[in-house]
């Protein structure tokens, strides 16, 4: 298998699912020649040409609402928005169009659509550049919501959304482009709504979503060096969300610690941890612990941006502590 | 701009079916019989007639709030939108949409909308589906003069613009953003004005006149088919209810209404016709009580319809 980086892997899938289907096509800001602002469309437009590989104003109601209503005449379009702090501007589009038309329509209508968005901290962006904004989307019926970790995952599930019948919003971190992984060359699927284990451990179950998966798994090896066996699981997508594997997992290890990026407060932290609750009270040891950035925005200077994002230390404390 | 007397009979009848529809609407939810709430559409009819008999099953529209109008002029069933008024689960949306999201989309009709502004974007999305395709088919947006102010419309009229889509933006300027006069809510008098900023034609017509709409719409499609790109087209009108049913109107005088009642599209429109001798009296009521009958089997088919199951409730989020 090759080792490609998660940026080539989504661009890959982009790639082989514009050759499979000629109703694919790409839309966004400077996503042709200039192959998006981070790159991640690089070479499509001298492969398929302006008509599939569309730049766009900066005009994000503008693209939205043009792959929405492409999408119910049947095209499948791939929209980006250059950071997914600008979908604000753009709100309206997705969550009270694209995201209520099936519904509001009697399931007259299905709107195939991917809205790719990088998000996250790390590149000193600051603050209208860097948010995690994954919980509002999942507060959406209608949308569907993934955030790959790594570049196998980022390669599946965008050729799983691009085929999806649903408006999905597949959240990019932008601190994970770089990292490479095996990435088969053929197209393949995984399942939106199954989560993976990415490390087996019997003593707590940390669940975490996108940059802090590694963080996580980070963790998961100090911890393994104090004698704690940590399961990590990313579920990979958050509408529709695995919570049985994370059931599965807590029954087992009897303690709970979620990590996200996003701030903590009204993150999907909470959603993970009610479900547990309800679901699997008795078979925890310990109160459910979660981990997300204080309730700021994130910040510019380095020693502060650094301070905002959750770290493998803050994992480990959270985990020791859960065990008194 | 050549239009058959069979054409001209049939905008009449269409102008008619809507009338008579939304006045039904409007006893029933004087009466209590809907829920939710009804925003209609009479004194404004030409408009919706005339720009869709211009149009093709094919071609899609994007309608709003106040959508009534534009589902029956591009062939809505009077059946299923009534049902879908009383929230019904034979209705277009099985009872989920209600009057605000009356969608058909095997008709073309890509939704009302209960934003204002909301459908511009997604009229360049279907108009953008057929440009790939290469099919001739156009899109035609429908956004009163409220919409006109939004962000989204601008947004939409500059990118239909920039990439030639064929869409016409159909303005129906009613006065009104809900209690605002346009006088409040911009400095130009024409909204048409605004379709210079884009580089497409600014049509302003009266809107009250079926015929004006049809030609000004017609050259609009043409335009739009043979991709020359998009045109705006504003349609001077009134609402003769309130912005919805129950509004108390304390922001317009009684003269103004009557002014535009004395204005009515469907008088004029008949009035010319049996000047010309294309429609006769006689005619004309075999007309209204054919349409009558029609709506009294459409009220009959939506109090008869059950409610949806609760059951139904968690179904068609996702497909």
């Amino acid at each position: 298998m090759a080792t490609k980086t998660y940026l080539q892997a989504l661009n890959e899938a982009m790639r082989q699912e514009m050759e499979r289907d000629p109703e694919v096509f790409i839309l966004g800001e400077d996503v042709g020649q200039f192959g998006g602002c981070f790159g991640v469309t690089q070479g499509l437009f001298e492969t398929f040409g302006e008509a599939r590989v569309k730049d766009t104003p900066i005009t994000e109601s503008a693209i939205v609402g043009a792959a929405t209503g492409a999408a119910a005449m049947g095209m499948r379009p791939v929209c980006e928005i250059m950071f997914v702090d600008f979908i604000g501007v753009a709100l309206d589009q997705l969550y009270n169009q694209a995201a209520k038309m099936r519904f509001m329509f009697g399931g007259k209508a299905k709107i195939p659509m991917v809205l790719r968005a990088p998000q996250g901290a790390g590149i000193g962006a600051a603050a209208q550049h860097s948010q995690s904004l994954e919980a509002w989307f999942a507060h959406v019926p209608g949308l569907k919501v993934v955030m790959p970790s790594t570049p196998y995952d980022a390669k599946g599930l965008l050729i799983a959304a691009i085929r999806d019948d649903n408006p999905v919003v597949f959240l990019e971190h932008k601190i994970l482009y770089g990292i490479e992984g095996e990435v088969p060359d053929e197209p393949y699927t995984i399942e939106l709504g199954k989560a993976k284990v990415q490390r087996e451990g019997n003593d707590v179950t940390i669940v975490a979503t996108a940059a802090m998966v590694h963080t996580a798994l980070e963790a998961a090896e100090q911890l393994a060096a104090d004698g704690i066996d940590a399961e990590v699981i990313d579920p990979r997508s958050l509408t529709p969300l695995d919570i049985d594997t994370i059931i599965d997992s807590v029954k087992k290890t009897h303690g709970l610690l979620i990590v996200h990026e996003a701030v903590r407060k009204g993150g999907v932290g909470g959603e993970i941890a009610a479900q547990v609750a309800e679901q699997a009270f008795d078979f925890l040891d310990a109160p459910i612990m979660r981990i997300g950035a204080p309730f700021t925005p994130v910040p510019f200077s380095p020693p502060l941006e650094k301070a905002f994002i959750p770290d493998a230390g803050a994992v480990v404390g959270a985990v020791k502590q859960m065990r008194g | 701009m050549s239009i058959t007397n069979e054409q001209m009979i049939q905008m009449f009848t269409t102008m008619n079916k809507i009338r008579q529809f939304e006045t039904r609407v409007q006893e029933f939810f004087a009466d209590g019989r809907i829920p939710g709430f009804v925003h209609l559409y009479i004194g404004e009819e030409a408009i919706a007639t005339g720009a869709c008999a211009t149009l093709r099953k094919e071609d899609c529209i994007t309608s709003t709030h106040r959508g009534h109008g534009h589902l029956i002029a591009k062939g809505g069933d009077l059946k299923l939108m009534m049902a879908e008024i009383f929230g019904k689960k034979t209705g277009y949306c099985k009872g989920k949409g209600g009057s605000m999201h009356i969608a058909a989309v095997e008709l073309g009709i890509l939704g009302a909308n209960g934003i204002v502004g909301g459908g511009g974007p997604i009229a360049n999305g279907a108009a953008l589906a057929f440009q790939y395709r290469g099919q001739d088919n156009v899109a035609v947006c429908f956004f009163g003069d409220g919409a006109a102010n939004q962000g989204t419309t601008q947004e939409a009229m500059n990118l239909a613009s920039a990439w030639s889509l064929p869409v016409v933006f159909v303005n129906e300027n009613n006065g009104y953003g809900i209690s605002c006069p346009t006088s409040k809510s911009m400095a130009i008098t024409d909204i048409a004005d605004r379709a210079a900023a884009y580089d497409m034609p600014g049509v302003v017509v009266d809107g009250n006149d079926v015929l004006a709409v049809y030609e000004a719409v017609s050259e609009a499609v043409r335009r739009a088919r043979e991709g020359e790109g998009p045109s705006l087209i504003e349609c001077k009108t009134y609402r003769w209810r309130g912005h919805f049913e129950g509004d108390a109107c304390v922001y317009r005088d009684e003269n103004e209404v009557q002014s535009w009642v004395e204005r009515d599209p469907i008088r004029k429109l008949e009035e010319k016709l049996q000047e010309q001798g294309i429609l006769s009296p006689e005619k004309s009521r075999e007309i209204r009580d054919a349409l009558a009958k029609e709506l009294e089997a459409a009220v009959a088919f939506a109090e008869e319809s059950p409610l949806p199951s609760v059951d139904e409730l968690e179904e068609d989020v996702y497909a």
